[in-house]
């Protein structure tokens, strides 16, 4: 029992150092800073990986080998172009803001990092669990969109400026839905602390209770890490390079760095919040599986999201603030309304779990697929208003070239004379 | 962990985290050559000479997504502490909210009609 409670470092690092005779206090700082490391360096490590792995299934699907020279399976292939950026020459443009040209990058990575603190990895490992937890995630995630501007507006570069304006105005607008889409876990757990959160799915993951609100935070996080199909932010083809152009050696590294561990960050959010975090079986007995089975449900959303940029074209800016506008944000307030009422609904009825059984699977059944069916039913209504908006379109298109074949043949005539 | 050590370890993870992406900089400033040039430092735009101001005059789409999506977020802060007490909420202060969610779609449709949402 002891060496189990002395290998728990970020919680239970105090009662240890305590009794080997250190000062309480000091145990107690000695702890968090021993948290603080651990906590940011994983991400950093793992970056490494992630990367390998895009690099890899995109080429998969592309029908190539990817990076297999490096390393065991290409595995060092980031670890060498990492040595490759550092001595790189770094170029600043000659009209650049000098102080906040540099401190962009820094900044990009740091709204990334700073999510992490916050992460439930098991029962017991965690770095700090914020009362307000889900409001930090949002906070913090939002420094990322002054990162962009920043470097775009410092660079003194027409094209980073116009990317800049593009990614603020894209980050910016699909943060709506995915505030909507969050209070719905929060209104269910009835607390915004990440753990609580996880606490709150053991009996049923919130991905079956909300699956719409689901969709809805995975779609815009799609866009809020400028995945496909929503990479307008560094549209090659149009922008040269969007905000992060005249970036170069390791500053450009670290935007790019920032970007994927972005999107990891994302999806392990999605896993924390709908699938339930680190509930698996036999977490009780050895909470450090929770971290285990946290990555694993982090993977299934980051892999579709990876196999989705390899396949799926990029959608114009008008149409990805129309498609965040008018059909997003209408859909979760609606949801928000729905859900509040039925949820109510079956609390007065009595339908929901009591609190002595919030973890028991059986308990909360019925609550469960009542907001399932409630969800599918919108889903199904929202499809089917669509379906008829097309249509409409389609006959008015078709009416219109009617009517300009018959003006057309009325011309004629009257042209022969 | 109590609340004041929670906020202490955010505390002390914001100044660690900083170290972080600066290493690598600093690392990166001893190692790489140091050799400008005025056309290496001249801004990049395709090997072309840049002409007038770079600040340029910007669509006020822009500045109107700002504006709305001012709105919303200052909205939405409010509606969490309303999900958070929600499984608490009497029957009147339950209503209070859906009302405040149906001013806020208000507001949606509002911007809508007034075509404040067209982006071309």
């Amino acid at each position: 029992m002891e060496t189990q409670q002395c290998i728990n470092i970020i919680e239970t690092m105090v009662p240890c150092l305590v009794r080997s005779g250190t000062d309480p206090g000091l145990a107690q700082f000695l702890s968090i800073i021993i948290g603080v490391l651990i906590v940011t360096l994983m991400p950093l490590v793992l970056v490494i990986l992630f990367i390998w792995l895009e690099r890899k299934i995109a080429a998969r699907v592309q029908d190539r080998i990817g990076p297999n020279r490096v390393g065991p399976f290409g595995l060092l292939q980031n670890v060498a172009d990492a040595v490759k950026l550092i001595i790189k020459e770094d170029i600043t443009p000659a009209g650049a803001d000098r102080l906040i040209y540099n401190a962009a990058p820094v900044i990009a990575i740091l709204s990334v990092i700073l999510v992490w603190g916050v992460i439930p990895y098991s029962p017991i490992h965690i770095g700090a669990d914020l009362s307000i937890g889900v409001v930090y995630v949002v906070a913090i995630g939002s420094v990322g969109t002054l990162a962009i501007m920043m470097a775009g507006w410092s660079s003194n570069n027409k094209y980073a400026l116009l990317g800049a304006f593009r990614a603020v105005a894209a980050l910016i607008s699909y943060e709506i839905p995915m505030i909507l889409a969050l209070l719905i876990p929060v209104m269910i757990a009835g607390t915004m602390s990440m753990q609580g959160i996880v606490e709150a799915q053991q009996g049923m993951w919130f991905i079956v209770s909300a699956p719409i609100a689901a969709l809805i935070f995975y779609i815009s996080n799609l866009a809020e890490t400028g995945r496909a199909p929503f990479d307008l932010v560094e549209a090659e083809s149009e922008l040269v390079a969007g905000y992060n152009i005249e970036y170069s050696g390791m500053k450009f590294g670290l935007f790019m760095a920032s970007e994927f561990l972005h999107s990891f960050t994302a999806n392990l959010l999605f896993a924390v919040i709908f699938l339930g975090g680190w509930s698996g079986p036999f977490v009780a007995q050895l909470p450090l599986l929770g971290f285990v089975w946290l990555m694993a449900k982090t993977l299934v959303p980051y892999i579709f999201t990876l196999v989705l940029r390899a396949t799926i074209p990029r959608v114009r800016i008008d149409q990805m603030m129309a498609f965040n506008w008018k059909f997003l944000v209408p859909i979760a307030i609606v949801n928000v309304l729905i859900t509040a009422l039925v949820l109510k609904i079956v609390q007065t009825v009595g339908l929901s779990p009591s609190p002595e059984n919030a973890t028991d699977f059986v308990a909360n059944l019925p609550q469960g697929l009542i907001l399932f069916a409630t969800n599918l039913f919108m889903a199904f209504i929202v499809l089917n208003m669509l379906r008829n908006q097309g249509r409409r379109e389609r006959m008015a298109d078709q009416a219109r070239m009617l009517r300009t074949v018959e003006q057309d043949k009325q011309i004629v005539p009257s042209a022969a004379h | 962990m109590n609340v004041v050590n929670e906020w202490a370890f955010i505390g002390v993870f914001m100044a660690v985290a900083w170290v972080l992406p600066t290493a690598p900089l600093i690392v990166s400033w001893i190692f790489r050559p140091k050799r400008p040039n005025a056309i290496k430092m001249a801004t990049y735009e395709c090997g072309v000479e840049t002409v007038g101001d770079t600040w340029v005059q910007f669509k006020v789409q822009y500045y109107l997504t700002g504006l709305i999506f001012l709105v919303f977020d200052v909205e939405l802060i409010f509606l969490f502490p309303w999900a958070i007490a929600y499984n608490q909420l009497d029957f009147f202060a339950f209503g209070a909210g859906l009302l405040f969610i149906f001013l806020l779609s208000d507001a949606l449709i509002y911007a809508w009609r007034k075509n404040a949402l067209e982006w071309s």
